[in-house]
């Protein structure tokens, strides 16, 4: 690892950080002006002297915000949290079952509606494809026996998935997004 | 100088917002263009949809986090309007307002009063009906000026729909629930109508392949809350083809959403005779559940049975939830044959029009079978019809005007097998009177057909395509007491003179009828006033006698001026009526001085009838 400058955030840290801006900046357009005028050239500094730029450690549920929204989404709609908190063990695999149609008709609601998401390969699985040289290592994942040079031969097992568009809704700053649910009390 | 024709789309249960540029030079075809209306979602949530649900909650002051509430355009909102307020109203049903638009036509009580939410505590603030229509469209206006500020919507077109059975009481105020919002410049537009226009556009000139002078197009709207019919002509005019609207229907509370509610009702009656006992927010799960049933079944006819899952309030999901089936036997029962039954066209609704407007609550429909409703209107305006020298459409030896085409609107059709169902009995009456089957016009979006439509209309009003003519599907009356001596219990009859005749176009007054009222200066003079839908033949003038308990007559709000005293006039002017239907589409009465100069707008008093 290299030295680094301790005021730097880490490698994992920017990453997270770039994350975050990919989808403010998606979610909320003031949020991409205002970094868009980051990306502009600096203008010269005025000052010679070396100042020391502050740090803004973001706790991480405002870094992460927009994955707790996710989280709260997919709660609201499909009740996700309810049922991955619940002992399943205790219940038949009918009433487990009649749950699931709740779950899954409401999360695939908030899938189809903040998402796009498609196949990264479109052929069906099963069949046999070329995986081309240069292929994107990232999106196709070669296993078993893996020898030799691409191109390669081999049968599609799982086509992969890609959200090819994200469009998650634009929440309040000044709310608290560790509160995936609130609590509910009927008076 | 406008730039944008804008169709609103202002519903019972959901809204919507169309536009259209009018510097294009043409028709939009199927891109019709809709708003996304930002709108809360949930708590600190903004999210933009093309529908709006008509659904306003008054939240407690404690209830939310400081700031959770605001819009893009507004950071301190005291009320909610849309997604969030429907889903969370359903849990707080004191503090919601809907079926707002229904109130506003609901002449039994006063419109211009706080009354909603109904029956609440008094601890909530409660608002009138126009209040809440002029802080939806309030709520529209913004989210337009957010997305074009540089093209404000006070500035441009603005095309509004109404239930073509809106009577003049209605319309007015919905005119003016557009004023109170900052919308200047405003139309009307009936909704049948508006669908019919998206259906042009959708077409483009392929339309003159689907209708032909002769036709007579029945439009079937079955909204959330309403259902609404109107009879469209399709006539050839020095060779071009001409479209009339020829008749409307009567105002039914009953829609789409009422199927629902059947639906669920009939799931929890067996729930509950199995012990099982849902709370408030159950319910609307099990109605929202029932809806996608429904859905689901129509959309695949060879499902037999639907699973429905209400699921736990409480964070115990699997062991809170409550299952039920619905099958095919019983959703058929329930909504095909209970909304839409085989009845023969001499059926008629059981209390099919509003009788007395005493009653407090909304008024809805007490026959839920819209087919039966169908029939009533049909089988009302041939006789209408029959009366008259010059029927629009060929009525003579039939039993009911026989349309050749029909036109659905509303979400409700999206399963097929209810249009399926209405054209069943269509044809089957039009069998039985030795008619030809009717076709359905297809194509039109059932949800957004309205405010695209509008949009079009805005459009095409400015001369560039084919406009639909009709002028008022109401004939006006003014209420004449006839004097004679006080029999105690009993009303003196009512007798009616005509002010405005059937079909009135858009921009002209009606002539001046012969009689003379003497108004006194300094105080209110008020008038019943009536209308009816089946009466074409009236002439400005004519007195009808006892109009009360004529089920040809309707009563709608009284009409009232003060003439303002002056020092040169005595106590008593002699004036006569006039009525005017306005560009906009809303009527207006004065009165206009016997010996002189004077004319005075005569108000529509929505408050409540004494």
């Amino acid at each position: 690892m290299e030295n680094q400058d301790p005021s730097e955030p880490s490698f994992g840290a920017r990453i997270a950080t770039a994350t975050a801006c990919f989808f403010r900046a998606l979610a909320n357009p003031e949020f991409a002006r205002r970094a868009a005028a980051l990306l502009r050239p600096a203008p010269a500094p005025v000052t010679a002297a070396p100042v020391k730029p502050a740090t803004v450690e973001l706790p991480p549920e405002r870094l992460h915000a927009s994955g707790l929204t996710v989280l709260s989404l997919l709660q609201r709609e499909g009740r996700l949290i309810d049922f991955l908190q619940e002992d399943v063990a205790t219940f038949s695999d009918a009433e487990v079952g009649a749950a699931a149609r709740v779950i899954h008709s409401g999360c695939k609601k908030v899938l189809k509606e903040y998402f796009t998401v498609e196949p990264i390969l479109k052929d069906a699985e099963g069949a046999s494809i070329t995986v081309p040289a240069g292929f994107d290592a990232q999106r196709i994942r070669i296993t078993g026996n893996v020898t030799g040079q691409p191109p390669f031969r081999g049968t599609l097992k799982h086509h992969g998935w890609e959200a090819t568009a994200v469009r998650l809704p634009s929440v309040s700053a000044t709310l608290d997004s560790r509160v995936l649910v609130a609590a509910e009390v009927e008076l | 100088m406008s730039r944008f024709s804008i169709g609103i789309d202002l519903g019972t249960t959901n809204s919507a917002v169309s536009y259209f540029k009018l510097d294009e030079a043409q028709a939009r075809g199927t891109a019709q263009t809709m708003l996304g209306i930002p709108q809360i979602t949930a708590i600190g949530t903004v999210e933009a949809k093309n529908l709006l649900p008509s659904f306003l909650y008054l939240p407690n002051d404690q209830e939310f986090p400081v700031g959770s509430l605001a819009l893009p355009w507004g950071k301190d909102r005291k009320y909610i309007v849309g997604e969030f307020a429907r889903s969370h109203g359903s849990k707080v049903p004191t503090r919601l307002v809907s079926s707002a638009k229904s109130w506003l036509c609901h002449a039994g009580v006063n419109r211009l009063e706080p009354i909603l939410p109904w029956q609440t505590p008094d601890d909530v603030q409660r608002i009138s009906p126009l209040e809440v229509a002029a802080r939806y469209l309030t709520h529209i206006r913004e989210a337009w000026d957010f997305q074009f500020q540089e093209a404000q919507l006070a500035e441009q077109e603005v095309v509004l729909t109404v239930p073509a059975s809106f009577d003049a009481a209605a319309r007015d105020l919905t005119l003016k629930a557009a004023q109170q919002a900052g919308l200047q410049n405003v139309t009307l537009i009936e909704e049948p109508q508006a669908a019919f226009y998206a259906w042009l556009e959708e077409r483009g000139e392929s339309f003159r392949k689907h209708i032909k002078p002769g036709d007579v197009v029945l439009v079937v709207d079955v909204g959330g809350g309403t259902s609404d019919f109107s009879l469209i002509a399709v006539t050839a005019k020095e060779g071009e083809v001409a479209l009339t609207r020829i008749a409307v229907g009567d105002h039914i509370l009953l829609g789409g959403d009422n199927m629902d509610l059947t639906l669920a009702h009939t799931v929890n009656l067996r729930l509950a005779a199995g012990g099982k006992k849902l709370d408030a927010w159950q319910f609307n799960a099990l109605t929202f559940a029932c809806r996608q049933a429904k859905e689901q079944m129509f959309a695949d006819p060879t499902l037999e049975k639907t699973s429905l899952v209400v699921p736990g309030r409480g964070s115990s999901l699997i062991g809170g939830t409550i299952k039920a089936e619905l099958s095919r036997v019983e959703l058929a029962a329930v909504l095909t044959d209970g909304f839409f039954p085989k009845t023969a066209v001499t059926d008629v609704p059981k209390n099919a029009r509003r009788t007395g407007l005493a009653q407090m609550a909304l008024p809805y429909a007490q026959d839920a079978g819209i087919t039966r409703h169908l029939a009533a209107f049909l089988t009302r305006q041939r006789q209408a019809m029959a009366s008259t020298e010059d029927a629009p459409v060929q009525v003579a030896d039939r039993k009911f005007v026989h349309p050749t085409a029909i036109l659905f609107n509303g979400g409700v059709f999206k399963a097929a097998a209810l249009k399926d169902r209405i054209l069943e009995v269509l044809n089957d009456w039009l069998a039985a009177d030795g008619g030809q089957p009717a076709r359905e016009l297809a194509g039109a979006e059932l949800d957004l057909a309205v405010a695209r439509g509008a949009a079009y209309f805005g459009w095409a009003r400015h001369g560039h395509g084919l406009r639909i003519r009709g002028g008022t599907a109401r004939a006006y009356y003014v209420g004449v007491e006839t004097a004679m001596p006080a029999v105690p219990g009993m009303e003196p009859p009512v007798k009616a003179l005509c002010v405005a005749p059937f079909g009135m176009e858009e921009g002209t007054q009606a002539d001046v009828p012969p009689q003379e009222f003497g108004l006194v200066v300094g105080e209110p003079t008020r008038f019943r006033f009536f209308s009816s839908s089946v009466r074409r033949d009236d002439r400005v003038g004519v007195m009808v006698d006892d109009v009360v308990d004529n089920d040809e007559f309707e009563e709608i709000a009284p009409i009232e001026t003060t003439l303002p005293a002056r020092a040169d006039k005595d106590e008593l002017v002699p004036v006569n009526l006039q009525a005017a239907v306005t560009e906009i589409g809303t009527l207006e009465l004065r009165c206009l001085e016997k010996s002189g100069a004077g004319r005075w707008k005569l108000e529509l008093n929505v408050r409540m009838k004494e």
